[in-house]
């Protein structure tokens, strides 16, 4: 029974947002493609069913209107008249989800990509699919190819924001009862935020047929989003309604709740405000945790640029200016390779342009840190202001050329599609690019760790760090261990420069804004000590999320202001930061 | 690093210069025309394509003739997007080159850089991008929008839609700073509560906007329809609109709309994610003018590139190249204080179809447009003013300059008389 229902409303859908799919092809090429009987039968059937579910819903609106096909291409028409004036367009909008025929489906998802167009010699209404100067032309309704127009002599029917939002309440009207799950969701979250009370009979209807115990939650909620507005409602109907919305917890449920709050019937207003109260108090616990996320999400972009400084300074005690231009080569390094890929013309290769570069970054900058340890550092050991000084220059030259190779502007390092977007778990707001430079970030950590503790470089590394002159005297040669340190950190700092090359600018500036905050964490987490700067990059993103809001209106300059001053003074009360190493070797 | 011998070379060379100048004037010789615009550094991005666009100006109008039967002379100087640096610029513009009328600047940190060295020594300046308004200078020709002619017709568009709560949020310098207390003020003038208006600023370049767009959400989701009206600069919009698309700020719930974003800036970004944001601008590429379509083909060929966008600030500089050249030849010299004289009044066509006219406080009247961005990186005019808006220098929405007027026609030829004490010179002279 359920699926007979459903049928007729067999639409587009299969994405989970209601309009920029630009066009419903599934009904409409199986209605085309169908031999004529078949079709007579189908469109039979549809109208029965049809009838049926109109018999069902019984609203005033749609029993008057006869949903046959010349209704709605008179409305399609009537686009043509209506061409840029968005009130009137969004009227034609409103009278097709009224209409409640599921061929507005199609017609509805074409106007919000933009790709519903008139011909300018017959007004002939149709779907054009770009295809060089010409447009390929498609009834808006069946789908059925109606041959092709050059671009010049047709018309494309404009939207705005305010038309797009009426093909949204409008499609969430028209597209409860699909097949998809995930389109019947958003629906459901559609007709929520509209709570249009013309929706409710249709929307009691799919939450009958609905078997989803997910998709069922959200009809349910949408559902009491409608019925406590309605006065003419008995008060016990719209109590449980109210439950219903103080259990979805959010930013909207709670603004319905709080318009419910000076209502006169005092049971519901009670209710009501149990539900507000309830609702604000989860929203602390989960706004607490959201900052934490961000805290978190930022404190890895921390650990990711400080933790080759860690090496480099930390172990080795170089003061290396040039550290965050080791940061823009990584960053540079993902341009490039997505530009050798779309220069190679095999654009499915960019989904994996991160993977690729990561290795690469890592290998050129280490060789370039190397190189500069050869021909620079080491004939400065001992002397901590000219290494400083030759490696801020070596930082302007390393700008400069990067400048003089790929121009002064900003270029264009796009996100492979698994790193856009977001996913939530409850009430928190997880992007995926946080996600994974998190992951990417403790992977990178942890390598470290296992490099310095259980290889052979690693033991020598510290050796080194610890005693020089006797780890020369047990054989170890010192130089080459100091240059494969100092190659390591570059490394390191390369492949933070890959992650960051998806959340910030690709310029020539771009190790700039990472040199003193990597400096910061460094020296506050301990010179020397890896689980310092682990322990550091964290707390400062922390406490640097937590400080934001509080401050000014969200002024995110001062919340860094007053995390420097904290750092200058804590420096002050312990010289050698949070991990401080102890032993006969660091005190001389 | 240099050799002593050089700089010595052109002082000398300089001062010869400097005391043949106004011989030069005289002479039957190319008038030169100065470009005073970042080749490099930050502003580099988008001051090099009106450094282009006035070349590309120039060889038109000396391939119609030249002005006054002389041909034009390009002096391109590049004061790398240092604002001290513009100033001296200027000064060897003037003095050394001998130039008769420059084109200038981006920030107005460089424009009230060369402020007072163009009033010194009696220059023509052109100043093409919107700004925040709040001075007038007898020297200076703005072309670009004053906020009257961008920020507050976006409001009224927005109040239109029906937005009621607003956040303004831009990058921390004078133009944002001085554009949202405008705004703010129109605001409560219009009856919009203190508690719905947000306020954010943020440093050049700033790359964390998870907290700052969470809380716009968090400030848009009360029920009411909420806005985002951007003035934030230069690089830090690319992070900002990846982070809107990321957390799936959808233009129809929650529109941002851009006094700083055309589309030069969206050529580096994937537009697909943003269609329905909105843009403020006195211009549109997707303008569908002949005079704007003879004037993208000319851009096209002149850079060698199909794929050349244009916008706003180069109409700007399209329309006061065109004035000048009027004006000159309506004076019949390029002496400064002839051109000055005549360009106001002077009306030229501008791209979109009308015509732009120089007013007595040396800003231009211009149609608004509001575009949404499409997924293309172009703009779609969605609402324009049915006129033209005359740019207003001094607000009328700031208590300390709603008294204020310029207008420089002798004999009042003053650029903050304040009408309420009849006083050149009264509240609020100095620039904020």
């Amino acid at each position: 029974m359920e699926g007979a229902v459903r049928r007729p409303f067999l639409v587009s859908g299969r994405r989970p947002d209601p309009w920029p799919e630009p066009f419903g092809i599934m009904t409409n090429v199986r209605l085309s493609a169908l031999r004529p009987a078949r079709a007579v039968q189908l469109a039979l059937a549809l109208v029965a069913a049809l009838c049926l579910s109109l018999l069902a819903l019984a609203s005033p609106a749609l029993a008057q209107d006869e949903p046959d096909d010349a209704v709605l291409r008179a409305l399609v028409q009537e686009f043509v008249a209506a061409e840029g004036n968005y009130r009137d367009t969004s009227a034609i909008v409103d009278r097709i989800a009224a209409l409640g025929h599921p061929g507005g489906v199609p017609v509805l998802n074409t106007l919000g990509a933009g790709d519903l167009f008139f011909r300018n010699s017959d007004d002939l209404v149709f779907a054009g699919t770009e295809r060089g100067n010409t447009l390929v032309m498609a009834d808006p309704i069946t789908g059925e190819a109606l041959g092709e127009v050059a671009e010049r002599e047709a018309t494309a029917i404009r939207v705005n924001n305010a038309v797009r939002r009426s093909i949204r309440t409008a499609l969430g009207s028209l597209t409860l009862l699909s097949d998809d799950r995930a389109t019947r969701i958003a629906a459901a979250q559609t007709v929520f935020a509209s709570r249009d009370a013309n929706n409710l009979a249709l929307l009691e209807q799919a939450i009958e047929a609905e078997t989803d115990a997910g998709v069922l939650r959200v009809m349910e909620q949408a559902r009491a989003a409608i019925v406590v507005n309605n006065a003419d409602l008995a008060a016990e109907e719209r109590i449980a309604a109210v439950d219903v919305l103080a259990a979805r917890g959010d930013q909207a449920a709670l603004n319905y709740l709080r318009l419910l709050l000076t209502t006169d019937d005092a049971g519901l207003a009670a209710a009501a405000e149990r539900g507000v109260s309830r609702i604000e108090t989860a929203q602390i616990f989960w706004g607490v945790g959201q900052n934490l996320w961000f805290g978190i999400s930022l404190g890895s972009v921390l650990l990711l640029a400080a933790v080759g400084l860690a090496i480099t300074f930390g172990v080795m005690g170089v003061i290396n200016m040039a550290h965050g231009e080791m940061v823009m080569i990584g960053a540079y390094t993902v341009f490039v390779v997505q530009d050798v890929i779309r220069a190679s013309g095999n654009a499915a290769l960019l989904e994996w342009s991160l993977p690729i570069a990561i290795p690469l970054a890592f290998l050129v900058t280490a060789g370039i840190g190397m190189g500069i340890e050869r021909g620079v550092i080491r004939w400065l050991y001992g002397r901590p202001l000219e290494t400083l000084l030759a490696t801020f220059g070596i930082s302007l030259a390393l700008q400069q050329a990067a400048r003089s190779i790929f121009g002064s502007s900003n270029v264009l390092v796009g996100s492979p599609s698994w790193m856009s977007g977001s996913f939530s778990i409850g009430q928190l707001n997880f992007n995926y690019n946080r996600v994974y430079i998190l992951l990417f970030a403790i992977m990178v950590f942890v390598a470290l760790i296992l490099v310095l503790r259980r290889t052979a470089l690693g033991l020598q590394m510290r050796a080194v760090t610890q005693n020089r002159r006797m780890a020369s005297a047990m054989g170890i040669h010192t130089p080459r261990v100091d240059m494969f340190t100092f190659g390591l950190g570059s490394g390191i700092a390369g492949l933070a420069g890959v992650a960051l090359s998806q959340i910030d600018n690709v310029s020539a500036n771009l190790g700039q804004a990472y040199i003193v905050d990597s400096f910061m964490v460094v020296v506050l987490g301990g010179v020397g000590n890896l689980w310092g700067t682990f322990v550091g990059a964290f707390g400062l993103g922390v406490t640097n999320k937590f400080l934001e809001p509080y401050i000014g209106q969200g002024d995110a300059v001062i919340a860094k202001i007053i995390v420097l001053v904290a750092i200058i003074v804590f420096i002050q009360w312990r010289p050698r930061g949070l991990f401080a190493l102890k032993g006969r070797a660091i005190e001389s | 690093m240099f050799q002593f011998r050089k700089p010595v070379l052109g002082l000398a060379a300089a001062a010869v210069l400097a005391t043949a100048a106004p011989a030069f004037a005289q002479d039957e010789g190319p008038i030169k025309v100065g470009i005073l615009h970042s080749l490099s550094g930050t502003m580099a991005i988008s001051e090099t394509t009106l450094s282009d666009v006035m070349l590309m100006l120039i060889e038109q109008q000396n391939a119609a003739g030249g002005v006054l039967g002389r041909q034009l002379e390009p002096v391109v100087v590049d004061p790398a997007s240092d604002w001290p640096l513009f100033a001296e610029k200027l000064r060897e513009l003037v003095e050394v080159d001998g130039v008769d009328v420059i084109f200038c600047c981006w920030t107005s940190v460089s424009r009230k850089s060369i402020l007072p060295v163009a009033e010194e020594l009696n220059t023509v300046v052109f100043y093409p991008v919107q700004y925040e308004g709040e001075e007038s200078s007898r020297n200076i020709f703005y072309t670009g929008a004053a906020p009257n002619q961008q920020a507050i017709p976006a409001v009224d568009y927005l109040m239109e839609q029906g937005v009621e709560r607003w956040v303004l949020a831009g990058t921390d310098y004078v133009y944002p700073r001085t554009t949202n207390r405008i705004l703010e003020a129109y605001l409560l003038a219009n009856g919009v509560a203190p508690e719905d208006i947000m306020i954010n600023y943020t440093p050049f370049g700033h790359s964390d906007w998870q907290t700052i767009v969470s809380d716009i959400v968090a400030f848009g989701s009360q029920g009411k329809f909420t806005a985002v009206v951007s003035t934030i600069n230069g690089d830090a919009n690319v992070p900002f609109y990846r982070e809107l698309a990321n957390q799936g700020v959808d233009a129809a719930d929650i529109p941002v709309i851009a006094f700083s974003v055309g589309e030069e800036e969206l050529a580096g970004l994937d537009t697909s994610n943003l269609v329905g944001h909105l843009a403020a601008w006195n211009y549109f590429q997707s303008i569908d003018s002949p005079a704007n379509e003879e004037f993208i083909a000319a851009w096209h060929a002149f850079t060698g590139d199909a794929n050349e966008v244009t916008n706003d600030p180069m109409e700007a500089h399209y329309i006061g190249f065109h004035m000048w050249v009027a004006a000159v030849e309506k004076a019949g010299t390029t002496d400064a204080d002839a051109v000055i004289d005549a360009l106001i009044g002077i009306s030229v066509p501008n791209l979109t179809g009308g015509f732009s006219a120089m007013m007595p406080n040396h800003h231009i009247t211009k149609p608004v447009f509001i575009g949404e961005i499409q997924a293309d990186g172009q703009f779609e005019v969605v609402w324009q003013t049915t006129g033209l808006v005359v740019g207003d220098e001094w607000s009328d929405y700031l208590p300390d300059s709603m008294n204020l007027i310029a207008d420089w026609r002798a004999p009042l030829s003053c650029g903050n008389f304040n009408v309420a004490t009849g006083v050149c010179g009264g509240a609020g002279a100095a620039t904020p």
